[in-house]
């Protein structure tokens, strides 16, 4: 092959021009001819019986053209599909109606929806719905859901238990007797509101005569919502085209299949015209699912030398009021197998209950799972250095995964495909000048200055990936991807991809792929994606697997395509397929560089079939269907260094380092830009965001006027860098960079500002690190006096008071 | 978000504005840079039948100095008081509150006048306008009046105007004597941008060095802007050091109606008071030293 110039390079993201000067094409952006405008009832409360339920005023309406209710849906729209179904866990999964008929489960619960020649007149008709709740006794917090007495959701889900899912491995009961240093502490993992900017919507179009839908949605995987809404609307799958051009962005919330698409797919079908659905920032903040909400109890056993000898972890899970599309598998294995990071521990439990509450589903948000494993760890890595006296570096160095140690099985039992952790914690130690840090970090205590430095040593597990291991988890989808390369005439090739990139770059890192192997130009290259009519299947993007997964696909269908290129121009040139060399766009002849081809003529020739060789068929249009042997394992090591007010409790980001390996990069840019979102999400948790609900389940941080969405102003500048350590396991060596910078990152920020105030003896501070909890934290130490430092002068001092 | 139904209209004289506002009745509101009244409008926390844009009536643009005072006509944009060589001279408060507020596209739709009018008890120049004693000037049906800042904002949203009354314009007392300092300190809200808590400070710096008068101006703490009086008390006379400034500053949440919400509780409110009243004091002193 050609030596590599396109893959690798900086190239700047061609989707960049149509998004940025508002030419984009949004699930807003299309309007069809007769389209009718739907808004949809959501209950004020977050839990009641529907007493009375009258839409006679609002079909009043002129401009109306239907108001449904659950009832309207019986028998026609099946249950929201949950469609993890995790085995051996006592998985509940109660039905989650489109629109709920008498019982309210959540603020936000569909409860009717009107279908008008205007989004106004739909809005405007919601007010004439005339609709009596009965409230019932709320629970929003997930232990106090599980406890004897407490509200009841579901009469299918007694004691509003979810899933109770153990995971076991090694002898941690073991490890724990008479161990000689074991550190204990519970963290809580907020609830986050995904917030992607462009909110959630569809426009469906039924054609009666055809019987046939088609569903302009946004969504980060538009063949599951073909399946979901074949299973959910009672439509044949062959008869549902998805469409989705451009997605902005996900995060995980368009994974889901939602009641709103149902309920736009199934007013299509009633009024026989095409209707559109678009939700406003509230009802996104309301409807569309929020993230994380787990609490952890956390046991870790270790010698007095710093090795890590046993984890346990208890883990309650707050799912909401109903199981969203892959909601019980983010808190079970997508956290639970990775929860040992970069260790080597080997024995291990972890013991999840998951449970039923009054408030908005919760999924996957970036990371999904792996953010809170790797906080968990992170945090657990620093309180036991801190047990032992030792520098935090020292603990993770004595219990790395050794780098001649892969392939490596981990105590979540799964296969840590290569990896050299301590050398980007090396890189990272020195890009942060780490050492010269702590010695500054004295001084300027001295001079009344608070400073501090957090680590983050992580590994994560993306790729998503063998199906097999899908099945085995419970996944009722497949993970592997297919890739089609078409050669046109005029030289130009298309690429087909079962992802669907919504942020993520990959149309023009696969177009980079492409190029670099045919030897054409990346503007010759088309990428086609969020089309199902298109592209004959795909399982979308999430978990950091368009590339890994859905790019080896294209790779192989390219290679196809220049064995198939091969024989045409070896058959033009009258040579052996065998003595041809492939060459930066060309073949020529073995020894004869004059008798040549480029791979152009030979599309066009292909294309025409004037003059094809025996056997071989027309058209130079290949396809790979590629299913990993592995899922893959980015690592990394990220610094931050942070400086608390101690009057006011506010901390500012001095520098974030970030050091990570993704394996082989095809586009540098387009990795930086993922770990610089990334970063900003898991800053954001650190120090910012967090979802709300009072005891009445009012979520009390529904709008961008309450919930702190970072922006440029919060985020420093991220210093990136980076190790290459292939993928083993792929034909790109690609590993995947999506969900990097968030799993990295929390912890990273957690960990410096615990290090500010440790000489206080404040061992933790529960995310996000809001100014008052710092200040609440340092105003408790000082008062119960622990500071571990007593002969530390230098405490954080309250002028003011 | 889609607003209820609404007539609009947009006289081009303060008559025809007061007449508008006559025939709507107690379904009118006024419309100025917007930027307060359009959310609510979105949100549907306001639904007025009728909407009477002050957009186009000139007479209520524009900045004059009168003696020792800056007078800002009522839809006068921020980014005008910003851009003003009169204002940056003779009352930088302005300018150091004003280039706080929002954004840039904020602060070139958001007026003075919608500003004081509505009264937001996380708004910033409520603060500026308690500080130096602003004057309100209003016209409506009953004729014209004037506000002391002191007593113009009395809750929540909540003025001293009479229903129906326009702000025409609001007058502030110049602070470029010798000796004189100024300074706004701001914790935001890291979401809304708003004042979690805003402290605007005046200094006036004796010759032996030492605090000859204060005036100091809280918002976002309470539910309306509020003067810290016996802080500005016990700073008279006083040195004007790190902390003969922090004992003053001890009591300068006292009398304030504390709010707390999901981000900041009363009790850190009052903390913030006193922590940012300190440091602007110094700030302000140091201003004036120069
Ligand atoms: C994104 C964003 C961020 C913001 N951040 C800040 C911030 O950090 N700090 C801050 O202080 N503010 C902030 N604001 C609010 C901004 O300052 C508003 O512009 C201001 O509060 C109101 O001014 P306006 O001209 O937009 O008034 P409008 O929104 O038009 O009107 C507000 C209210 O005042 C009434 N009103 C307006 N003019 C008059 C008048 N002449 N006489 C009588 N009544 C009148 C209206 O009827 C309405 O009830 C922000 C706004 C936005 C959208």
């Amino acid at each position: 092959m050609a030596v590599s110039r396109l893959f690798g390079a900086t190239v700047k993201r061609r989707e960049d021009p149509r998004l940025i000067t508002g030419k984009g094409t949004y699930t807003d952006d299309f309007k069809l001819p007769g389209m009718l405008h739907m808004a949809i009832l959501r209950s004020p409360y977050a839990h009641a019986r529907i007493t009375h339920l009258d839409t006679s005023k609002a079909k009043q309406v002129p401009g109306v053209h239907a108001v449904l209710t659950g009832q309207d849906l019986e028998g026609k729209v099946n249950g929201i599909p949950t469609a993890w179904l995790i085995p051996a866990s006592d998985l509940k999964t109660p039905t989650y109606k489109a629109l709920a008929t008498d019982h309210v489960r959540f603020t936000g619960d569909g409860v009717a929806a009107v279908v008008a020649e205007t989004p106004a007149i739909a809005h405007d008709a919601l007010d004439l719905i005339d609709i009596n709740y009965e409230p019932l006794p709320v629970v929003t917090e997930t232990e106090k859901a599980l406890a004897p007495g407490a509200p009841q959701l579901h009469d299918d889900a007694p004691n509003n238990q979810a899933f109770h899912w153990t995971f076991s491995n090694g002898d941690p009961d073991g490890a724990f007797n008479g161990a000689e240093v074991v550190v204990r502490h519970r963290f809580v993992q907020q609830r986050l509101i995904p917030n992607a900017m462009e909110p959630r919507g569809a426009v469906a179009q039924w054609q009666s005569g055809a019987d046939e839908l088609t569903l302009y949605n946004t969504t980060q995987n538009p063949h599951i919502v073909r399946f979901l809404a074949s299973v959910t609307n009672n439509i044949p799958e062959n008869k549902i085209r998805v469409f989705a051009r451009d997605v902005g962005g996900g995060f995980g919330s368009k994974i889901p299949f939602y009641p709103g698409d149902a309920l736009t797919i199934f007013a299509s079908q009633v009024t026989g015209r095409p209707v559109k659905w678009i939700e406003d920032r509230r009802e996104n903040f309301l409807a569309t699912i929020h993230g994380r909400d787990q609490i952890t109890d956390v046991e870790l056993a270790a010698k007095r030398d710093g090795t890590m000898t046993g984890l346990r972890v208890k883990a309650y899970s707050n799912m909401g009021a109903y199981l969203s599309t892959a909601a019980p598998g983010v808190p079970t294995w997508l956290f639970a197998l990775i929860v040992p990071g970069c260790y080597t521990i080997q024995n291990y439990s972890c013991d999840v209950l998951g449970a039923f509450t009054n408030t908005t589903p919760t999924d996957a948000y970036r990371g999904a799972g792996r953010p809170e494993a790797a906080f968990l760890i992170e945090r657990m890595a620093d309180l036991l250095a801190g047990e032992l006296q030792m520098d935090p570096v020292d603990v993770r160095r004595k219990n790395f995964v050794p780098a001649d140690a892969f392939p490596y099985t981990s105590a979540g039992t799964l296969t840590y495909d290569s990896g050299n952790y301590q050398g980007t914690l090396d890189k990272a130690l020195e890009m942060a000048d780490y050492n010269g840090f702590r010695q500054q970090q004295q001084q300027m205590r001295q001079q009344g200055r608070y400073q501090g430095v957090g680590l983050s040593t992580y590994v994560e597990v993306c790729g998503l990936a063998p199906s097999p291991a899908a099945g085995a988890m419970g996944f009722q989808g497949g993970l592997w991807e297919p890739g089609t390369v078409r050669m046109l005439a005029t030289g130009k090739a298309v690429v087909l991809t079962g992802t669907n990139p919504h942020g993520q770059g990959e149309e023009t890192t696969f177009a980079q792929l492409v190029g670099d192997m045919l030897g054409i130009p990346a503007e010759d290259v088309d990428v086609v994606h969020g089309d199902t009519a298109a592209i004959p299947m795909g399982w979308g993007t999430y978990g950091s697997r368009s590339t890994a997964v859905g790019g080896t696909a294209i790779y192989k269908a390219t290679q196809k395509v220049i064995e198939k290129a091969k024989k045409v121009a070896a058959h033009l040139l009258e040579a052996s397929p065998d003595d041809m060399v492939f060459d930066s766009g060309t073949f020529h002849v073995q020894g004869s560089p004059d008798k040549k081809k480029t791979i152009q003529e030979v599309a066009l020739m292909a294309n025409l079939a004037w003059n094809m060789p025996e056997g071989v068929e027309p058209g130079l249009e290949e396809s790979s269907f590629h299913d990993p042997t592995n899922f893959t394992y980015p690592f990394g090591a990220h610094i931050c260094t942070v400086e608390v007010d101690p009057d006011t409790g506010e901390v500012k980001i001095l520098r974030y380092v970030a050091v990570d390996d993704v394996g082989v990069v095809i586009n540098p840019m387009i990795v930086d830009g993922q770990v610089h979102g990334g970063v900003a999400q898991g800053i954001g948790q650190a120090l910012y965001e967090h979802a709300i609900y009072d005891e009445a389940g009012q979520l009390i941080t529904g709008s961008m006027m309450d919930y702190a969405v970072p922006n440029a102003t919060h985020i420093p500048t991220i210093e990136t860098a980076r190790t290459e350590t292939p993928c083993p396991h792929n034909l790109t060596g690609v590993k995947g960079v999506g969900e990097t910078g968030t799993i990295a990152s929390s912890q990273a920020v957690v960990n410096a500002v615990v290090d500010v105030l440790s000489p206080l003896g404040i061992k933790h501070i529960d995310m996000p690190l809001t100014p008052e909890r710092v200040w609440q934290a340092i105003q408790a130490a000082k008062s119960s006096g622990s500071g571990s430092g007593s002969g530390n002068a230098n405490q954080p001092g309250q002028p003011g008071q | 978000m889609y607003p209820s139904n609404f007539a609009y209209a947009a006289p081009t004289s303060l008559a025809d504005v007061l007449a508008q506002m006559q025939a709507a009745g107690d379904d009118g509101k006024l419309l100025a840079g917007g930027q307060s009244l359009i959310p609510m409008l979105k949100l549907r926390l306001a639904e007025p039948k009728t909407v009477i844009d002050l957009g186009k009536v000139q007479s209520l643009r524009g900045i004059r100095v009168d003696g020792n005072s800056i007078v800002i006509g009522a839809m006068t944009p921020y980014v005008d008081v910003l851009d003003s060589a009169d204002v940056q001279r003779r009352c930088p408060l302005l300018v150091q509150t004003i280039s706080q507020v929002g954004d840039p596209q904020v602060r070139s739709r958001g007026t003075v006048g919608g500003s004081i009018a509505h009264a937001d008890p996380a708004g910033d120049l409520p603060a500026a306008a308690v500080a130096l004693g602003a004057v309100v000037t209003a016209t409506g049906p009953s004729g014209n009046h004037t506000y002391d800042a002191a007593n113009f904002f009395q809750d929540v949203l909540t003025t001293a105007l009479e229903p129906n009354e326009v702000v025409t314009s609001v007058s502030f007392s110049a602070t470029d004597a010798p000796g004189t300092g100024t300074a706004y300190l701001k914790h935001r809200h890291p979401a809304s941008g708003y004042a979690v808590v805003g402290i605007a400070a005046i200094v006036m710096v004796g010759a032996d060095g030492n605090c000859q008068a204060a005036r100091i101006g809280i918002t976002g703490a309470g539910s309306h802007a509020t003067r810290a009086t016996s802080t500005e008390q016990a700073l008279a006379g006083k040195p004007l050091d790190a902390q003969s400034v922090a004992a003053a500053c001890a009591n300068a949440a006292d009398g304030v109606d504390l709010m707390g919400d999901s981000y900041a509780s009363s009790d850190y409110r009052a903390h913030l008071i006193r922590v940012l009243s300190q440091r602007a004091v110094l700030q302000a002193a140091q201003n004036a030293r120069r």
